[in-house]
């Protein structure tokens, strides 16, 4: 059986950023910072290359949602071993107010058109940190889901997930068409290298708007303030043990 | 499809004739449990219900699960309960619960849905708000008013005020952020919901592997010991274990701990592991990057025990210890 498996990936500020509060409290200072695949997006991309390269999916294909800049991302994944990609454009504004809930119906529109097998996406985005798109996709598609995804395994015409789960691990069996989300320990992701980067630039990459989707964009939320957290002061350093413990029996703490 | 909706078609007509005037606003909280006990974030999403004005229906999906109703009638704040109890539903498969949720939507039109933001709540409730066509809320950590919700973004670096425009608010929040109901005082009645579930076998539960431990549960402990990469192997966590077992504590790891495979996934304290507050967290070997800092920067007290005078978690720890952890740690088990 050969599977087509559709990854999903997000731009987004690189994750060793100490990402800034803009002082007018509408948002996160992203201008001229730099900005990444997201890392749980990387995992899902080298899942599905490693589908590819064990012959269980026969076409793999990356799709970001974003502005012209999500273009990046989306060679980055063709660098690494996709087969093409889908850029659907959202103007800038519209990014902005862009929730899961759109995101994830764009996904489904996809994967019902282009006929998709697997969906894989990385378990949450680190810059909103929602952890809802894969959910939300199974459920638009009624599709079953494999979220927070350690291990994946074919078993004849069904996917064996182990997830990781609050009180350890769970294994649960899904039939196809399915929707996966890629938690850390899924795989580690290969590097792109010089003549792959290269060869990405030859693979294609299609461009959708969400209206060939005919996915509507309207916002649902209003982002009301955006301000920093409460800032934690270093403490003192103490000597010895003895020392840390008289000041934590002083605090009541043990 | 649903079973459900044929049965109950003709008794929610009539239901909603009498009840109409009274059902103008409910929150649902589905509750977490593993059929015997409540899960502590049961209690804490009760609280977050309880500050949005309304009636609070709880729904209990489980197989055989009657244990964990019984304690869900005493918690203060509980109007109701609906029990969905079905041997189909072991395991808590999303593909499974769903249905029954949004049929209690469809049934009690509530105004808002509320999961804690665990696993199982972050697994499901966006399932249920797609089928609702409507935009989830992750990891809510305050709520201004019945629209207005706060959380965090970019691993708790900024806080995001926003308010939902849906007719339903569906939410998961964070245990952390709000107090556990009183689990006694509470007196709700119970009835069953739906009728025999047409289970679907899109997916099937095969087995879980949890871990078991008599300490205390790491995302509500009150003291945590945490160890990170400089702990240098499996073996060595022991030395924590030692000394959480002195002060009653729950045993957590960085991200590098639980990737070397020194500790099981389910310590892993972070951006995306638990994020937990604490009365007194001590991190152990652990450098502090961003990522470990979302998981416990919240906590009351602080404390860093690390060779490297220059690791980052120092600029968050209240005390901090310059040592070499196999040397301090046993010496303060021996002291305490």
């Amino acid at each position: 059986m050969s599977l087509r498996v559709m990854v999903g990936v997000k731009r987004v500020v690189d994750y060793a950023v100490k990402v800034r509060v803009k002082p007018d409290k509408t948002g996160v200072i992203t201008d001229g910072v730099k900005h990444s695949m997201n890392p749980f997006d990387e995992i899902a991309v080298e899942e599905a290359v490693r589908l590819k390269e064990k012959n269980v999916a026969n076409e793999i294909i990356a799709v970001s949602c974003g502005p012209a800049a999500s273009q990046e991302t989306l060679r980055t994944a063709l660098a690494m071993g996709m087969d093409k990609a889908i850029h659907v454009e959202i103007p800038q504004p519209q990014y902005d107010t862009m929730q899961p809930i759109h995101v994830a119906k764009c996904l489904a529109k996809l994967a019902t058109d282009y006929k998709v097998d697997i969906i894989i996406l990385g378990k949450q985005a680190i810059d909103d940190d929602c952890n809802q798109t894969a959910q939300m996709t199974a459920g638009l598609l009624d599709w079953p889901q494999g979220v927070y995804a350690s291990k994946i395994e074919k078993d004849g015409d069904l996917l064996v997930v182990t997830r990781e789960v609050d009180g350890g691990l769970e294994t649960v069996k899904l039939k196809l068409p399915a929707v996966l989300s890629a938690d850390l320990r899924l795989n580690e992701p290969r590097y792109a290298t010089l003549p792959n980067i290269m060869k990405a630039k030859k693979k294609p990459l299609d461009k959708k708007t969400p209206a060939d989707l005919g996915v509507d964009l309207a916002p649902r939320h209003q982002v009301v303030s955006i301000e920093d957290p409460p800032t934690r002061q270093a403490g003192a350093k103490v000597a010895d043990v003895d020392e840390l413990i008289s000041r934590l029996k002083a605090l009541g703490r043990i | 499809m649903l079973a459900i909706r044929k049965s109950f078609s003709t008794v929610s007509k009539n239901f909603s004739q009498t009840q109409v005037l009274r059902r103008l606003k409910g929150t649902l909280v589905v509750a977490e449990h593993d059929n015997n006990k409540l899960s502590n974030i049961t209690l804490n999403a009760v609280t977050a219900a309880s500050k949005l004005g309304s009636d609070i229906t709880c729904l209990v999906i489980g197989s055989n699960c009657t244990k964990a109703v019984e304690q869900l009638s005493k918690v203060k704040g509980v109007t109701k309960i609906l029990v969905a109890d079905n041997g189909g539903f072991e395991g808590y498969l999303p593909e499974r619960l769903t249905p029954i949720i949004v049929a209690s939507q469809k049934q009690f039109n509530f105004t808002h849905i509320i999961a804690g933001a665990s696993a199982f709540g972050k697994s499901i409730l966006p399932r249920v708000a797609a089928k609702l066509d409507v935009s989830a809320i992750s990891d809510v950590i305050g709520i201004k008013d019945p629209e207005t919700f706060v959380r965090t973004i970019y691993a708790g670096n900024a806080i995001m005020t926003l308010k939902s425009t849906e007719a339903i608010k569906i939410l998961t929040v964070r245990g952390t952020s709000f107090e556990a109901a009183a689990t006694e005082g509470g007196s709700a009645a119970h009835e069953k919901f739906g009728d025999v579930p047409s289970l679907t076998d899109q997916s099937t539960f095969v087995k879980q592997e949890l871990s078991k431990s008599d300490r205390p549960e790491l995302s509500s402990a009150k003291k945590v010991i945490s160890g990170g990469r400089g702990m240098k192997n499996a073996d060595n966590f022991k030395i924590l274990y030692a000394l959480a077992d002195k002060i009653g504590a729950a045993v957590g790891a960085s991200r590098a701990a639980v990737d070397a495979g020194y500790c099981p996934n389910d310590l892993q304290v972070g951006q995306t592991g638990k994020i937990v507050a604490p009365e007194l967290y001590i991190a152990i070997g652990i450098s502090g990057a961003i990522q470990h800092l979302a998981g416990m920067k919240d906590s009351k007290t602080i404390v860093a025990i690390n060779k490297d005078p220059d690791a980052p978690i120092f600029q968050v720890a209240d005390l901090g210890l310059v040592a070499d952890l196999f040397k301090v740690v046993p010496e303060m088990t021996q002291k305490l």
